[in-house]
């Protein structure tokens, strides 16, 4: 046991480093790591330096064999098993992760990064730009899933690990799980891409052209620039975040929940004040989202996500992105969700299947829509437990220690 | 919380089971088509530390079979074989389903084109009380081996062992062993003629290799 090396706390060194330049390091109440090295981006331009924010949960051990990378989704963030430092929320992810949970942070390490682009400590468009003293704003690089996971590469380098025991996340979380097997393929043991697909369909880049349109149209975006005139574009972004909820749940899910019953009133107003409730927690979800979360840093992870496109980057064969892969997959759809409907989680396992890999498919049923692999879902964390208990057996990661 | 099949998995394993482990090199590739449960893939696991794989229809036991640390996915023998590249495993294991399938011919031309040996087990329709049934009664066979109604099977493509035998010459396949179960379990012996393992048989595995030019 005394061979077991503390990462948090080689973390927190390189923390030191950094964090004097760092002013947002309170802010995001994380670890953050600066890399000076140009990131080469698909764009063909590249950045220097970088921040990567992190969190990391449970304990490296000394063969650096135990270590997940939890990978988030479109609006969430590096907080994924502690309580959030902006919103005092769990983590968004504690169903999963935790001492004792289907990925239990008493076996094995877990770091979750923020995303290149993203706006909780990692550099993106609301970073300042070195060259100018002022916001990047819209002078940021568009940036692509795959340059999410270069940049994640970076930091697993720092911390040291030659190859991850898994790398896990749902939704854009699960394009940047398929995006670091197909270009850093024998660093992943184990990969576990869920409710995600392969590439963008017509109508995801459709609702987030809605979403962007939406910020670009409030007055206060001001071109990109509202960080320097003291605004935001709280409307447009609430607006965004109204539309695209709306695709995270299910037409049952919505109807379960809200049907048409109304919010806080006895009758219709003649008014167009949310009289329903499905209005009322719409527009809850919009405001409380621009509380945390940055306009521009919200245009440039969707362009992210409807430029991924994992089949034509491979000639057109999907397959081709797999050739060869040692990894163990695990990927699991929803029953109810449409917006990465199962239909794409089989196109993968197809392709994961015509180079023979070694992968398990499961769909669950569920009523929930999209956002159901975020909540309580005892199918989902039998499948996870069953996939990477089976998995750790393998890669001979020991059992916790017994507690008493 | 789901059960783990590895704690489901009998302690009696199933004799066509047992048999198909001793047929299987240990340390193979090894895919299941029709695994339900994964019982044929635990027991090979364990007794042959096979690396195997499953596919299985019903998502109820695909989620089982993940959940007890099996690499199955959710899926068709008739549609989804054709995915797989050619000689991707040493043995395509099709256990009691064949007669289950839509089109029987086609999915054992897969198994063939996908793993070097085929083992493909299936209920006997040429067993005598299959006969005696269809004979005296006049009406579809209900057995054990078959229990269900004719308008509750599953089994749409039945067959007997010499039916069998014949759609392996269709397909040039060679059959390296073939052993009946009468219905007792036990092994009919190998110096029967095929007409008495299809009298006396209740159950057939077969196990095959491609002739490949």
């Amino acid at each position: 046991m005394s061979k077991i090396v503390k990462v948090d706390e080689a973390a927190r060194k390189v923390q030191d480093a950094t964090s004097s330049d760092h002013a947002s390091c309170d802010r995001v109440g994380s670890l953050v790591a600066r890399f000076d090295s140009p990131l080469e981006l698909d764009c063909g331009k590249s950045l220097a330096p970088f921040d990567i924010a992190y969190q990391t949960y449970g304990t490296l051990n000394a063969a650096k064999s135990n270590a997940i990378l939890v990978c988030h989704a479109l609006t969430a963030d590096q907080h994924v098993a502690n309580d959030h430092p902006i919103t005092g929320k769990p983590g968004w992810w504690t169903t999963l992760v935790g001492p004792g949970r289907p990925i239990d942070t008493n076996r094995f390490f877990v770091i979750c990064s923020n995303v290149l682009g993203g706006c909780l400590g990692s550099t993106g468009p609301a970073s300042i730009d070195a060259a100018t003293g002022q916001p990047f704003g819209l002078n940021f690089p568009v940036i692509t899933i795959g340059d999410m996971v270069d940049a994640q590469t970076r930091l697993i380098d720092r911390l040291g690990i030659d190859q991850l025991f898994s790398v896990i996340g749902g939704s854009m979380g699960g394009m940047q799980v398929l995006e670091w097997v197909a270009r850093h393929g024998n660093r992943v043991f184990s990969a576990v891409p869920i409710a995600t697909a392969a590439w963008h369909s017509a109508q995801n880049i459709a609702f987030h052209e809605l979403g962007r349109q939406a910020v670009m149209a409030d007055p206060n975006w001001r071109g990109g620039r509202y960080l320097e005139a003291g605004t935001s574009p709280r409307n447009g972004l609430a607006v965004a975040r109204m539309a695209a909820h709306i695709t995270y749940l299910s037409e049952d899910a919505l109807q379960d929940k809200f049907g048409r019953s109304l919010q806080a009133r006895t009758a219709k107003t003649f008014s167009f004040d949310a009289d329903f409730q499905v209005e009322s927690y719409l527009r809850h979800q919009g405001s409380t989202f621009v509380d945390r979360f940055d306009a521009n840093s919200y245009l440039y992870i969707t362009r992210a996500l409807d430029y991924f496109d994992l089949k034509s980057e491979h000639g057109g064969i999907l397959a081709n992105a797999f050739k060869g892969t040692k990894t163990r997959f695990c990927v699991v759809s929803f029953t109810s969700d449409w917006l990465y409907p199962t239909r794409e989680s089989r196109a993968i396992v197809q392709a994961l299947n015509a180079v023979a890999a070694n992968v398990s498919f499961v769909e669950i049923e569920s009523s929930k829509g999209h956002d159901a692999f975020l909540l309580e879902e005892p199918e989902l964390f039998a499948t996870i437990s069953g996939f990477i208990n089976s998995a750790a057996e393998r890669r001979g990661i020991a059992l916790p220690a017994e507690r008493h | 919380m789901l059960q783990n099949p590895r704690q489901i998995v009998a302690e009696t394993p199933r004799v066509d089971h047992l048999l198909i482990a001793e047929m299987v090199r240990a340390g193979s590739r090894v895919l299941d088509v029709g695994c339900g449960d994964g019982a044929l893939l635990h027991l090979l696991a364990e007794r042959r530390q096979v690396d195997g794989r499953g596919i299985e229809v019903a998502r109820d036991r695909v989620n089982a079979c993940v959940a007890g640390g099996l690499s199955v996915i959710q899926g068709d023998a008739d549609r989804d074989l054709s995915e797989y590249p050619d000689a991707a495993f040493d043995y395509a294991i099709l256990s009691l389903t064949i007669q289950a399938t839509r089109q029987p011919k086609a999915v054992l031309e897969n198994l063939l084109r996908i793993a070097r040996h085929a083992i493909v087990s299936f209920p006997n329709f040429g067993h005598w009380k299959v006969r005696q049934q269809l004979l005296l009664r006049g009406r579809m066979p209900v057995t054990p081996n078959l229990p269900d109604a004719w308008y509750e099977s599953p089994n749409g493509h039945l067959c007997t062992i010499k039916d069998f035998v014949a759609l392996c010459e269709v397909l040039d396949a060679r059959i390296e062993r073939k052993v009946a179960f009468n219905a007792s379990g036990q092994q009919l012996g190998t110096w029967l003629p095929m007409t008495a393992h299809n009298f006396l048989g209740e159950r057939a595995v077969f196990l095959l290799s491609p002739r490949r030019r």
